[in-house]
């Protein structure tokens, strides 16, 4: 898709992203809109594709494993939630968030990517439960097992989002503008750089690339859109406690990009949407959706490992050479 | 001092537990590149396979070796043909996620088909307390269990060392490629690893039951601690596995004693990083050629 | 005058097997040098050594008067040198032009300039430059993995040159090319040895295809040198008839 054609079917998608929750009916229009909990898993759904797109910078263009997205999430949440307490204003809250966990991913990126590939994913899966224990056990700062209560929406000059709905709006327009900014790394020669490193390390070693670098540029990256998606989450949700942001979340964030589409631009989006309203469609079910969830992700591994975006450029692909 | 003494022989114990599922996990990576994130599932479920068998009707030893078998038949030939083989040529990422999906698949079934409780699980072991030395006191069960381990492992490491599909293994763990122009029959002495992976797994899943109750959570802690016994031994070589596991379980007992429970978990994490910081190739590895 | 390229002493063991004992020569600008010898002699393993892929167990090397020993691939890339590899390495799911531009992009500016600039790092025009003198530019929007095989040999050795390097070893670039595009291929190396001043150290299997494109030989042999010279000489050198044969 070109550039042009790109931002076209972005704007057009950020309009209709924006009046979907939105009641139309003073406008004439018969479209009532949809109630506080839809507007809330709309704005889930958000939060939860910021931080899958840095997932998706790591793991899907960089080639690499990350175990600890929730915790980069849990990072982000506390500090904005421990800060708004403190009546530091959200906007601030946000760029230490995102800052504090861009430092962190390098901290951790830097001795685990001098060795073997595969050791990233333990460095962050031993990260992961270290900052759970750290949430759950220090009890004066995170409030322990009890959590985090109140958390306070943010105000926008002096004017507070307690409404579901501007929430949303917030929320839209922060990852509307997160998504360009992924879009633009992604289309610069970064991004080809990234490309260069997943498909061929060596050769692009040999080239210039500085593998190592990039690859730590990726982690941590992406791991600021974990930080700075917490840092939506907690107002969102009003209330945090150590339970989401454990071992297991994170590795529901690598599942959700690989489902999505590992890679593609769009794969967060689709993944994340699947990861959120899996659990709704499957309501009746609930206490088996994760098993259904695990069998489902194995099955698409082996037939259709491009994920739910592959799969459909494969069908549009295949309907094209049909004549 | 006597205390030490004694935390460290209980340390021992667990210790060799966890050198058994470590073991698995670095054969299994070296021989065909597999990383199995489901390992500590491997090392939960075989407990439930016993407590299933006993619900119908068998008694003790019997369901012991029931789980052992089936353990070997579904978490080590089935996992090879049905979920590694087929993924084996997609690459890593595709293996990686179906290993992860296979660990949430085996513990939401064991919480799902069996139960969310704890369960309590039988030992052969008589947990009488003996005085080794003077002030010493160790449970008969510990020696018990650290004697199972060591014999296992001793055993592994003779079938290894001194039996010649042992010494193919050995080969196809260095250098699959060279191997297979040796005339070693890769395919077979990988679906071995596997089988042996399930085996020791399996066992530790029997000894260590006892000790912490069997229940479907349990997968994450063991799966770390193999994880990081793996790679602080140094992820070569399965002398590595076995130190790892002992010194993870001794450090951990002794940080039981010595450190809040709250961190205790956090010991054997911090000396993943403190290792990967300061000592990557591990505390018995080689340093690695460079690669790129 | 310094010679570009410097290899003194270079030995390599690994274990018990010592691939490389003892490779001294020197490489000066504008050469064509050839490497060969029979298989296992040790000629992959000294290029890797010379090219930061692996560390020598002793030796050095040194380009313009430089000791270069031991350090990284991507760091001799921006003094100047680059590789093909034996086995191809082009990135299958890029086009070929951005192949061409990513084989460039590094040595242009700034890291962080890069993120901001243009898309294609200013490299437009050379890449289409370079499309043209090795005869892809049909090929430029199709990705790599769809050109045949001589077509990617072509692309790899294009690739090894958008960085402007100085000194280029190629490993085994004719392997597996059939005869007309390995003229064309030849062709084109001399060409830019010619207008370019490039300096080429190439392993090569393939008697003729060496004997054609290069101004200087050296034989390996059990990790040694056996001989030098042009490839007259080495043609008729007894010694190197006899470690072909005796093989």
């Amino acid at each position: 898709m070109s550039a042009r054609m790109s931002v076209i079917v972005g704007l057009v998608a950020l309009v209709a992203l924006a009046l979907v929750p939105a009641d139309l009916t003073g406008l004439g229009l018969p479209y009532p809109g949809l109630k506080r909990y839809g507007t809330y898993i709309l704005t889930l759904w958000l939060v939860t594709a910021i931080a899958a797109m840095g997932v998706n910078l790591i793991v899907g263009y960089a080639g690499q494993e990350t175990l600890a997205q929730a915790a980069f999430v849990g990072i982000g949440a506390y500090l904005t939630a421990i800060a708004g307490k403190h009546g530091v204003p959200f906007g601030l809250s946000f760029v230490l968030s995102g800052l504090a966990t861009f430092v962190i991913g390098i901290a951790l990126g830097f001795p685990a990517l001098r060795v073997q590939k595969h050791y990233l994913a333990f460095v962050t899966l031993a990260f992961s439960v270290l900052c759970w224990l750290v949430f759950r056990n220090e009890t004066a700062v995170t409030g322990g097992v009890m959590g985090l209560r109140d958390i306070e929406r943010p105000f926008v000059f002096s004017f507070q989002l307690r409404r579901a709905l501007h929430f949303y709006w917030f929320v839209l327009v922060i990852a509307a503008l997160m998504t360009v900014v992924l879009w633009w790394i992604v289309r610069s020669p970064w991004g080809r750089a990234f490309t260069a490193l997943r498909e061929n390390p060596l050769r692009a070693e040999s080239l210039g690339v500085d593998v190592r670098l990039y690859t730590l540029l990726a982690f941590a990256l992406g791991s600021a859109y974990g930080g700075m998606a917490g840092s939506l989450y907690a107002p969102l949700v009003e209330f945090i406690d150590p339970s989401p942001f454990a071992l297991g979340p994170s590795l529901l964030f690598m599942l959700m990009v690989v489902v999505g589409g590992s890679g593609a631009f769009l794969g967060p989006f689709v993944g994340a949407g699947v990861a959120v309203l899996l659990p709704e469609w499957l309501r009746a079910w609930e206490t088996w959706y994760l098993l259904i969830y695990g069998v489902l992700v194995m099955i698409m591994m082996a037939l259709a490992p491009g994920g739910l975006v592959g799969l459909v450029e494969f069908l549009v692909r295949r309907r094209k050479a049909q004549p | 001092m006597t205390d030490l003494l004694q935390l460290v022989i209980a340390g021992l114990a667990t210790g060799g537990i966890y050198a058994l599922a470590a073991i698995g996990f670095t054969l299994l990576w070296q021989t065909s590149q597999t990383i199995n994130f489901a390992q500590g599932e491997f090392v939960m479920v075989p407990a439930f396979f016993s407590l299933a068998a006993m619900k119908l009707g068998l008694p003790f030893l019997p369901a012991l070796l029931v789980a052992v078998l089936v353990s070997m038949l579904l978490l080590g030939v089935a996992f090879r043909y049905v979920v590694v083989g087929p993924l084996l040529h997609r690459g890593v990422l595709p293996l990686v996620i179906s290993t992860i999906a296979l660990s949430i698949i085996l513990k939401e079934t064991v919480k799902d088909f069996y139960s969310a409780e704890a369960q309590v699980f039988p030992t052969l072991l008589p947990d009488r307390v003996v005085t080794l030395l003077p002030g010493v006191a160790v449970s008969l069960a510990q020696i018990g269990v650290l004697a199972v381990s060591l014999v296992t492992i001793g055993g592994l490491q003779w079938f290894l060392g001194g039996t010649r599909t042992g010494r193919q293994m050995q080969a196809t763990a260095q250098n699959p490629g060279v191997a297979r122009i040796l005339g070693v029959p890769v395919e077979r002495m990988i679906l071995y690893t596997f089988v042996i992976n399930a085996g020791l797994a399996a066992m530790a899943s029997i000894l260590i039951s006892p000790i912490y109750l069997a229940k479907f959570s349990n997968g994450e802690t063991l799966g770390l601690v193999a994880f990081v016994a793996a790679i602080v031994g140094g992820f070569n070589q399965v002398r590595g596995a076995i130190a790892g596991g002992l010194l993870i379980g001794v450090l951990d007992n002794l940080a039981a004693s010595y450190v809040s429970t709250a961190y205790r978990q956090a010991i054997p994490l911090i000396l993943l990083v403190l290792v990967i910081l300061f000592r990557p190739q591990g505390l018995l590895g080689r340093r690695e050629e460079r690669a790129v | 005058m310094t010679a570009l390229l410097q290899v003194r002493d270079m030995e390599k063991s690994f274990g018990g097997v010592q691939a490389v004992r003892g490779v001294s020569f020197d490489v000066n600008e504008g050469e064509i040098l050839g490497v060969i010898g029979p298989n296992g002699s040790g000629k992959s393993t000294l290029f890797n050594c010379i090219l930061g892929q692996l560390l020598p167990t002793r030796g050095s090397v040194a380009v313009d008067g430089r000791d270069i020993t031991g350090l990284r691939p991507s760091e001799l890339n921006r003094l100047g040198v680059s590789r093909t590899f034996q086995l191809l390495q082009v990135f299958p799911r890029l086009s070929v032009r951005e192949n061409l531009i990513l084989a460039g992009q590094e040595h242009r500016g700034t890291r962080l300039g890069r993120l901001f600039g243009a898309r294609d790092a200013g490299l437009g025009p050379e890449a289409d430059r370079m499309l043209e003198f090795f005869r892809l530019t049909a090929l430029a929007n199709e990705t790599a993995g769809s050109l045949s095989y001589g077509q990617q040999k072509l692309l790899d050795a294009a690739m090894a040159f958008m960085a402007g390097s100085r000194l280029v070893l190629l490993d085994e670039p004719a392997g597996g090319v059939n005869p007309t595009m390995l003229a064309g291929l030849r062709d084109r190396l001399a060409a830019i040895n010619r207008e370019a001043r490039a300096t080429f150290v190439v392993i090569e299997h393939n008697m003729e295809f060496v004997m054609s494109l290069c101004t200087r030989l050296i034989v390996l042999a059990e990790g040694r040198i056996i001989a030098q010279g042009s490839p007259a000489e080495v043609r008729a050198d007894p010694a190197v008839i006899e470690a072909y044969l005796g093989h």
